[in-house]
């Protein structure tokens, strides 16, 4: 496989707690990806547009604030309707156990709740994406 | 191998050198010693990454003059504490960070505590209120409520306060950015309940620098910002002369994974920049120095923290004097509130939380606090519920009557490590104060970036480490266990938003629509000039202006700011 994962990793909503992001961010760049980082405060449609725009393999989320509920879904349901719904949606931050059957089935691959290792996240994406790149 | 203690934790090494003695018994007992007996670790440090040895001996501290270095309690510069008698006399404030929901629900949370032996109140306001949006606002859709009350009007800060005597309760509000409007809010709100303004106490967080350097709820550009803190300070010295205007905060840099002699050294160093934007604004520094207040982070490790808050002492007593040539007495004291480390909870196993709590709190009293709040054991997952809350605060209880250690002051003074390693910190503070003098001081630093990549790779250095095993955490990269217990946790639904949007719309039918527009216009007027903005503010919320309306005002005079791309 040639091409590098690319990563969008986005801090979507209104907190600005970005340790979590900016350290999963250099976690996966340590680990070769190739990330792009939005920056604090981006809204949905932000998120879904620069994910176009950059043509990722996957998006990591980070929330903290306890706004998932609402705005995880939406970005899921932007990048299908720009015909993105093969991009690997994770989301890190605050999630409690019961908000993760509804996050995913609104198509978020996986959630990563505090204590997880960036490895967990390294192996995770690599896997999901290397099984995606054999099926398509 | 196991290493022998090593020295290079000294700043000055003419003062590490080993006395003929030291060798002999590293020589003679240390080294046939670990040869039989190896240590657990190759080397030990703190939290922090601080290289600590495995005895600390007279030595260490070489010539050491109480006088210079500690004074007695109530004595320059400090170091032992602020008060003479510290705990015998009064009891730090208990004072829990509370807030959740709308203006009713934070209301019942405020009176349950203050029912439940709490000293004082802490409001923490959700996300909106912090970046200065409406309830109504688009960007607001999702956070109304969750990580604190929703407070978009004089209308809800009247709510939240109801039925609590603002003369004699203390209030500590935490916001940064839009703190000037909310405190307008409070100050009309205390006004219409009758209290009078020269007796009404508190604390407003009202640190703005440490918003770019970790907590990032910023709107304005560096400068403008400064500005409205300038002038609430003014503003606080002249009509609210109990007031804390600001809260000068490293709690939020630790939680964004400083370490501890970082979270030491910006805190200070952003209280360099106040003091000196102040004076610039006119004030000379006695009027207004004594009102000033800090805010300090209570980690795990609990002797570097110690050492953190007497550094603080000692450090913020000789810039006020020497720097600032501070001549009342009270311009010297760092006065600070402590709260334990939120970043160090863990999801995994929450009660395990209850202790990391009661070790950090007690570092907070050992180190002489004036004010402290305990978190819950709940809140890697959510905000607090009532029962969590309420051990927290049982936490800080069973501390101050029970454990003993309120009986006298400064009680880890005189121990060889905690002096050596306060000095250690100290000298590492002045260390940073050089480099961000260099740098054109702390908003020209922040605008160069450079605290934020410092406490990036602090924290990036840190979670490889506990990746790596270095660290442990308890139930997380060791002793853990399948399955978690399920905890009760709060949850806050939408209602809440829906609630307040349409508190809000029957505002905006209710008010003289002609007064608030004239109001706000006033306040972009004069936010083009260099008059202070807290009565145009203030006339702004008794028209029950928004916050939103008013930020917006500002955010079309002074702009808003992104910070530097992260690579």
């Amino acid at each position: 496989m040639d091409r590098r994962i690319r990563v969008l990793v986005a801090k979507p909503g209104l907190d600005g707690h970005d340790r979590g992001a900016k350290i999963v961010a250099r976690a996966l760049r340590d680990a070769g990806m190739e990330v792009i980082y939005t920056g604090l405060r981006q809204t949905p449609e932000q998120i879904a547009a620069a994910a176009l725009q950059e043509d990722v393999d996957a998006v990591g989320l980070s929330i903290l604030s306890g706004a998932h509920n609402t705005i995880v879904p939406r970005i899921c349901e932007l990048l299908r309707a720009q015909d993105q719904a093969e991009v690997t949606v994770i989301v890190g931050g605050i999630i409690p156990d019961e908000d993760i059957p509804a996050l995913k089935r609104a198509g978020v691959a996986e959630v990563f709740q505090p204590g997880v290792s960036t490895q967990e996240i390294v192996d995770f994406l690599r896997r999901r994406i290397s099984e995606q790149t054999f099926k398509s | 191998m196991a290493r022998l203690p090593h020295r290079e934790a000294s700043a000055d090494p003419g003062e590490t050198r080993l006395s003929e003695a030291e060798r002999r018994w590293e020589e003679n007992v240390l080294k046939p010693w670990l040869a039989k007996v190896p240590e657990r670790k190759e080397s030990f440090s703190t939290v922090s990454g601080l290289p600590i040895k495995g005895l600390y001996t007279p030595a260490d501290l070489g010539e050491f003059d109480y006088a210079r270095e500690l004074g007695d309690p109530g004595d320059y510069p400090f170091t032992r504490g602020i008060h003479r008698t510290m705990y015998r006399g009064k009891l730090w404030t208990m004072r829990q960070f509370s807030g959740y929901g709308t203006p009713e629900d934070a209301n019942r949370r405020l009176h349950y505590l203050l029912a439940q032996g709490q000293t004082g109140l802490s409001i923490a306001f959700d996300l909106p209120t912090l970046m200065g949006y409406d309830a109504d606002h688009p960007l607001a859709e999702g956070e109304v409520g969750k990580c604190g009350v929703a407070v978009s009007s004089l209308e809800d800060m009247e709510t939240l306060l109801a039925g609590i005597p603002l003369e004699s309760v203390t209030t500590s509000m935490t916001i940064n950015s839009p703190a000037a409007m909310l405190w307008a809010m409070y100050l009309v709100a205390a006004e219409k309940s009758g209290a009078d303004w020269k007796k009404i106490s508190g604390t407003l967080q009202n640190d703005i620098l440490k918003e770019y350097i970790a907590q990032k709820e910023y709107i304005f550009p560096p400068q403008p910002s400064m500005r409205l803190v300038v002038d609430s300070i003014v503003f606080s010295v002249r009509e609210t002369p109990r007031f804390n205007p600001i809260s000068i905060s490293g709690y939020h840099i630790r939680e964004a994974g400083s370490t501890a002699v970082q979270e030491l050294a910006f805190t200070l160093r952003d209280g360099i920049e106040y003091v000196e934007w102040v004076e610039r604004a006119g004030l000379p520094v006695d009027e207004f120095a004594p009102r000033l207040s800090f805010f300090f982070n209570a980690h795990n490790d609990l002797f570097e923290e110690v050492a953190k808050y007497r550094a603080a002492r000692k450090v913020w007593a000789y810039v006020m004097r020497q720097r600032f040539h501070a001549q009342n007495p009270r311009s010297w004291l760092c006065r600070f509130h402590a709260q334990t480390a939120g970043c160090s909870l863990t999801a995994q196993q929450p009660m395990n939380n209850v202790i990391r709590t009661a070790i950090q709190a007690l570092a907070a009293v050992l180190g002489g606090t004036q004010s402290l709040h305990t978190n819950s054991l709940d809140e890697a997952w959510a905000l607090p519920t009532e029962s969590a809350a309420r051990l927290a605060l049982r936490t800080q209880q069973v501390i101050a009557y029970e454990s003993g250690v309120t009986n006298f002051a400064d009680p880890l003074g005189g121990s060889y490590f905690v002096e050596r390693l306060t000095r250690d910190m100290e000298r590492a503070c002045w260390n940073y104060f050089e480099r961000i003098d260099a740098l054109g001081g702390m908003v020209a630093a922040i605008e160069k970036g450079y605290p934020q990549r410092e406490i990036h790779e602090a924290a990036y250095a840190y979670q490889q480490a506990v990746e790596r095993k270095e660290k442990t955490i308890v139930g997380v990269n060791a002793f853990t266990q399948p399955e978690n217990q399920p905890i009760e946790i709060l949850t806050i639904d939408e209602n809440v938003a829906r609630r307040q949007k349409e508190k809000l719309a029957a505002l905006r039918l209710r008010r003289d629509a002609a007064r608030v527009q004239r109001a706000l216009e006033a306040v972009g007027s004069a936010a083009a000039t260099d008059r202070n903005l807290m009565p145009y503010l203030i006339e702004c919320v008794r028209a029950y202006a928004t916050l939103g309306e008013m930020c917006d005002v500002l955010r079309r005079v002074f702009g808003t700011y992104q910070e530097p791309a992260f690579r």
